[in-house]
């Protein structure tokens, strides 16, 4: 399978005394998409937010097992959560641009981690919003509002937001779910092109697009994984039962 | 039928309040338009003497008095409401937040005369040994009597409160949650999440508190009376005696007449226009917040 990005070994999360996510074993290759799949509930999405420990924010949330990057533990208590958060890029369900221009959104990260010449500014954000494929349509009003953009413009805004403090991971949490199907082609030809440079870890509630874009592909049901392989095996060819009757539509 | 009358009903106690609106604004601006007409407005609000013996009626010390308690208020309680509603919005632990916003709630129902007690009691006191002991030489007489801009300020300060904390709190609060994820999610601690996001985000809602906050320090009477010295000439420092604005009303009016009672009434238009140019400009800032959304 390559490098891994991630080992995730005996994962365990719960809230309060509910068990969400229960002995996951996973490891993520390094360059390559990943999908989460399962049907709502399953601990997909809090499964993604372990990695950038954004359940941390969550009050009454506790983690047993351990998750290596680059074989560190990002869970040790004196690891740099800004750190990690700066390589580890999140792309959340909803479009969530702050209510300032599209620059100051770009900008707005990598000024928090000490950038503060306007030139160097000027070009991240026209690097992220290339890199993102926006900057086309935004160029000429790059100091306008970024609620001013469409939905799936904002999307890939959030995208190139992420991508302008340099991560070498992007989490996608059902990135396309609340855009139309021509914007969220936009969005999964960026996916597509991205993956060249990043590690990307996408949960999806939809399996085409799981199978359109991912190498790999993660099932979970009721906070277990149940099976993970490679994209294509599992949908032509999966090896549990679960799996088969998820992927052709028996429940969830 | 039945749903026609009550329509009626209600259509008519709206109108009842517009009205007494209207009427108060009106009587006063009868009341004293003739001496503004015969002073002119201008060497009215600019005239620098107050002789209501003399027939001198400039309230031009009275308008730096208000502007000075005011701008002062705003010195002591905007920092402090505004810190005191991150606290509430952002930090505070669940058992603790309804007892420090109904501790801030009950400030607002202490009435003004109690206001002016405290101040008179506690505040006066320190402003006065402060004034002797630290700048004793440099400071004439009246301005070491503890009374004045720096006392009254103070206990303005404290009053506006209520209204910057709870405001604030609530425009803090309306902010998405999704703006505080997406801080995070790019590595942006908490604090600086709160200054350059939250606040940013809400501060439309903010400014809104502290203009309202503005205009109960324009307006507050009693307890300024109380502490403020009353001394209707022009200050020369922070530590004077001052008279403001609605303390030149209350205290002359009740047993003024003829043209100083006129004067009095048209200090209350001047206070009048200036309190309803604030609300407008909070309304204005309130309804920007908005559109930004």
């Amino acid at each position: 399978m390559g490098d891994n990005k991630f080992e995730i070994h005996k994962l365990n999360l719960y809230y309060g005394s509910n068990q969400v996510l229960k002995d996951i074993d996973l490891n993520i290759a390094e360059h390559k998409v990943t999908a989460l799949i399962g049907p709502s509930g399953c601990g997909k999405s809090t499964l993604l937010r372990t990695l950038n420990r954004m359940n941390d924010l969550i009050p009454g949330v506790r983690i047993e097992g351990s998750i290596l990057l680059d074989g560190e533990d990002i869970y040790q208590p004196e690891l740099d959560v800004v750190n990690l958060r700066k390589r580890v890029g999140m792309v959340f369900q909803r479009p969530n641009p702050f209510p300032k221009s599209i620059f100051e959104n770009i900008a707005y990260g990598p000024r928090h981690h000490g950038v503060r010449d306007k030139a160097e500014l000027t070009e991240i954000v026209e690097w992220s919003l290339t890199k993102a494929a926006l900057w086309d349509e935004v160029k000429d009003k790059i100091h306008k509002s970024a609620l001013e953009l469409s939905g799936g413009q904002q999307q890939r805004l959030c995208i190139a937001r992420a991508l302008a403090v340099k991560p070498d991971v992007l989490l996608m949490d059902e990135p396309c779910s609340a855009l139309d199907p021509i914007s969220t082609a936009r969005v999964e030809d960026l996916i597509d092109e991205l993956k060249k440079d990043y590690t990307i870890v996408v949960v999806t509630h939809n399996m085409q697009q799981a199978a359109r874009i991912s190498e790999y592909t993660a099932f979970l049901l009721n906070g277990s994984l149940i099976e993970y392989a490679e994209t294509n095996r599992l949908f032509t060819n999966p090896s549990r039962k679960e799996t088969e009757d998820y992927i052709t539509g028996r429940f969830g | 039928m039945k749903e026609k009358v009550y329509e009626k009903m209600l259509l008519f106690c709206a109108m009842a309040s517009t009205l007494v609106v209207v009427l108060v604004g009106l009587f006063v601006f009868l009341q004293g338009y003739p001496l503004i007409a015969k002073t002119g407005f201008i060497s009215f609000v600019f005239g620098k003497e107050w002789l209501p013996g003399g027939g001198v009626f400039g309230i031009f010390p009275m308008v730096i008095g208000t502007l000075a308690v005011t701008l002062g208020a705003l010195v002591i309680g905007v920092p402090l409401g505004v810190t005191t509603a991150v606290f509430l919005a952002e930090y505070a632990p669940g058992i603790v937040t309804p007892w420090i916003r109904r501790a801030v709630e009950l400030l607002a129902g202490i009435p003004s005369v109690v206001y002016g007690l405290f101040g008179m009691t506690v505040i006066v006191p320190l402003v006065r040994y402060t004034a002797v002991h630290w700048f004793g030489g440099v400071l004439s007489p009246e301005m070491k009597t503890g009374f004045g801009i720096i006392a009254a300020s103070i206990v303005l300060g404290i009053m506006i409160l209520p209204t910057i904390v709870s405001i604030s709190e609530d425009a803090l609060r309306a902010v998405p949650q999704e703006y505080k994820k997406g801080s995070y999610a790019l590595g942006v601690p908490r604090w600086q999440t709160i200054i350059h996001n939250t606040i940013p985000a809400a501060s439309s809602g903010i400014m809104a508190g502290v203009v309202l906050g503005m205009g109960r320090a324009v307006g507050e009477t009693m307890a300024i009376l109380m502490v403020a010295g009353n001394a209707p000439a022009l200050p020369r420092s922070i530590f004077s005696p001052t008279r403001t604005l609605s303390g030149n009303i209350g205290l002359e009016m009740s047993y003024a007449s003829g043209e100083h009672a006129q004067a009095l009434f048209a200090t209350g238009i001047v206070l009048f226009i200036v309190i309803m140019l604030l609300n407008s400009f909070a309304l204005f800032i309130a309804g920007k917040g908005v559109k930004v959304r």
